[in-house]
């Protein structure tokens, strides 16, 4: 708002009181997380206290001894998340690409409806289907497969119960893919329709099109979208605990069993007993809000990195 | 006609100022395990004493006896008696009340699921990773007659902090000295690394031990009843193996040492019938309530759901408190003033 504005207080006073209450809104959220990460801090102070950074690096989890470390479980939510992004990330991309450039009319509705359906399942829901349906079929048709095609590699050995890291990643990806797709599709749509007459008009082919035109200059947007859906995959609670198999420990193996921070906090906050019990489990929040935000300040730095400042979806 | 509205008008009113004036609300706060016993009983209460209203809250053992200590609930329940600093640390002196028993059922998925014998020893030994396969000689001696097949075993415990991982931790460690030394006993411990899988909850557990083959868990009596999964005899201390069931529970009850305080574990306990893996629940209270109105109508309730409340609780599978240990409680719930 500038100065001549200001002057005029009469007719723009709705221009100003707009311009506070968003900012107010804007703080507000701001607000919020200072106020979760301060609770957070004061609920794990016992903790903090006791073990203090060794809390990170130490893999001990032992309730009766009081003796608690978060290492298994930052492993583990990094682990599943990463593993739904790499399943999510080109099935969410090339289905907003889909439905932006080449469904016809007809087919794009409906898809699209269905996919928003996907993120109206409840969790808990998904996470039944986990335990009945996906993970034995996994167990029975996909990780054999993956064991005779990939089995060279440490990721895919060991004994495989059917729940395990890689189930978790899987059902983290279902549930994110709606969100990143609904959003890049949005980012999709938002690319101007000279961009792609330009590259027409070049003499480029529809894959080319979509290469150059639209999905690099999109491509800071479609970046946050997969931002959105790495934010929700690092709290997912419900289902992951469901088909995780909740060991907390450090394996090479996809196909072992793992263990989430927000996965541990759901399970044992309950029946925490004592002092330093539930405190732990505080910290172990306050790990995972840590985490997010490393992750997503990484994430940024990445694109700083590899988007190049030449690129803006601006008009 | 305005006779008669004002009179319908006044008797409405007298009646709203009588349910008032009498009803008096009563809160709580814990176990889990105790819940669907709680819900029961306060449905037939409302009939043996309409003045009185208990709510009832499950968040959990642990947070049961947080809001007792600070006061913010007249009654706490615990799968697990507290301990001394707990005790200490409250403002008042803490009573424990024996409220439900129930017993822990050891389920597994076999193909043709064979009724399986088991000890504690072997038990033990599975969830520390020593027995590793169904057909291990230590199982198979136990299971005369039966073919076990030569499949790996995959423990299965609770992953969310539980009574039921209490009670069947408590046997464990009372049975087997490595299992105490290295793991112990509690809602939740350090289970050994690298070894089967753990679930939320019941259903977790039995749906895990279901998709499994070779998988093993444990479970209430009543969920794997329920669930008609199959559950094996437990070796007692008597040398008998014995079916989980409310009887063989109350067995185990009637048995087991009980201390004054009322704050005993009742895993392994002696006698012919009584079955192994059992365990009790305690409602918390002080032994001189804050509020003494509230106080006494919570001592009327307990009063009433250890010894006529037992009746109803045995329809949903919890073992029946013995009448000798009734008897006891009820001359501890004398001294609340």
């Amino acid at each position: 708002m500038n100065g001549k504005a200001q002057k005029n207080a009469g007719p723009h006073f709705g221009d100003g009181a707009f311009k506070w209450l968003t900012l107010i809104m804007a703080l507000a959220v701001f607000a919020l997380i200072a106020l979760i990460g301060y609770e957070l801090f004061r609920g794990s102070h016992l903790a903090l206290q006791k073990f203090g950074w060794h809390f990170l690096v130490s893999s001990d989890w032992d309730p009766v001894n009081d003796v608690y470390g978060a290492l298994p479980f930052i492993f583990g939510t990094v682990v599943s998340s990463a593993i739904a992004l790499v399943i999510a990330v080109p099935i969410s991309i090339a289905t907003a690409v889909y439905l932006t450039e080449l469904a016809p009319l007809q087919v794009r509705q409906p898809l699209i409806m269905f996919i928003e359906l996907l993120a109206a399942v409840p969790s808990v829901i998904l996470g039944l289907w986990g335990i009945f349906v996906m993970v034995p079929w996994l167990h029975i048709h996909l990780f054999p497969a993956l064991r005779t095609t990939l089995g060279f590699l440490p990721l895919f050995q060991g004994p495989d119960y059917g729940f395990c890291m890689l189930s978790a990643g899987i059902i983290v990806a279902i549930m994110i893919i709606p969100i990143i797709t609904s959003v890049s599709r949005e980012i999709l749509r938002s690319v101007p329709g000279l961009q792609r007459e330009a590259a027409y008009a070049l003499g480029a082919t529809r894959w080319e099109v979509t290469r150059i035109a639209v999905l690099s200059y999109a491509k800071k947007g479609l970046f946050g979208a997969v931002i959105l859906g790495l934010g929700r995959a690092l709290g997912e609670t419900m289902a992951v605990t469901m088909v995780i198999g909740n060991m907390p420990q450090i394996v090479k193996s996809l196909f072992a069993p793992g263990y989430t921070l927000a996965s541990v906090i759901a399970n044992e906050f309950n029946e925490a007993t004592g002092d330093l019990y539930p405190s732990a489990l505080f910290e172990l929040g306050l790990v995972l809000l840590g985490v997010t935000v490393i992750v997503n300040i990484f994430a940024q730095l990445l694109l700083k990195t590899f988007a190049g400042p030449s690129v803006k979806p601006q008009h | 006609m305005k006779k008669i509205i004002l009179s319908v008008l006044g008797g409405a009113a007298l009646l709203a100022a009588q349910a008032n004036a009498a009803t008096i609300n009563v809160t709580g706060a814990g176990s889990t395990f105790d819940y669907p016993a709680f819900t029961k009983w306060f449905e037939a209460y409302k009939k043996v004493d309409p003045g009185v209203e208990i709510n009832y809250q499950s968040i959990g053992s642990g947070g049961g006896i947080k809001n007792l200590t600070s006061q913010t609930v007249d009654f706490g329940a615990s799968d697990a008696p507290m301990k001394d600093e707990a005790m200490a640390a409250a403002p008042g002196k803490i009573l424990h009340i024996p409220i439900v028993a129930g017993g822990v059922a050891v389920i597994y998925n076999l193909p043709d699921s064979p009724k399986l014998n088991l000890d504690g020893d072997t038990l033990a030994n599975i969830y520390l990773g020593n027995i590793t396969k169904w057909n291990d000689p230590k199982i198979a001696a136990l299971n005369p007659g039966v073919s076990l097949p030569d499949l790996a075993i995959v423990p299965v415990h609770r992953a969310d902090g539980s009574g039921t991982s209490f009670i069947f931790t408590d046997y464990l460690s009372s049975v087997n000295p490595a299992w105490a030394d290295s793991v112990g006993k509690g809602s939740s411990v350090k289970w050994p690394a690298g070894i089967g899988l753990a679930a939320k909850g019941s259903e977790g557990v039995a749906g895990q031990v279901k998709q499994v083959s070779g998988g093993i868990g444990y479970a209430e009596l009543a969920y794997a009843d329920q669930n008609k999964i199959p559950f094996a005899n437990m070796k007692n201390s008597s040398g008998n193996f014995i079916s989980p069931a409310p009887d063989s529970v109350s067995a185990a009850l009637a048995t087991a040492k009980i201390p004054d305080d009322f704050r005993f574990s009742m895993v392994n306990a002696p006698g012919d019938k009584a079955y192994p893996i059992s365990g009790a629940s305690w409602v918390l209270v002080y032994q001189h309530p804050k509020n003494a109105e509230r106080g006494q109508k919570l001592v009327a309730f307990l009063k009433w759901a250890v010894t006529d409340g037992q009746k109803l609780s045995s329809q949903l599978d919890y073992a029946p408190l013995p009448d000798e240990v009734q008897q006891r409680e009820l001359k501890l719930l004398e001294t609340i003033k």
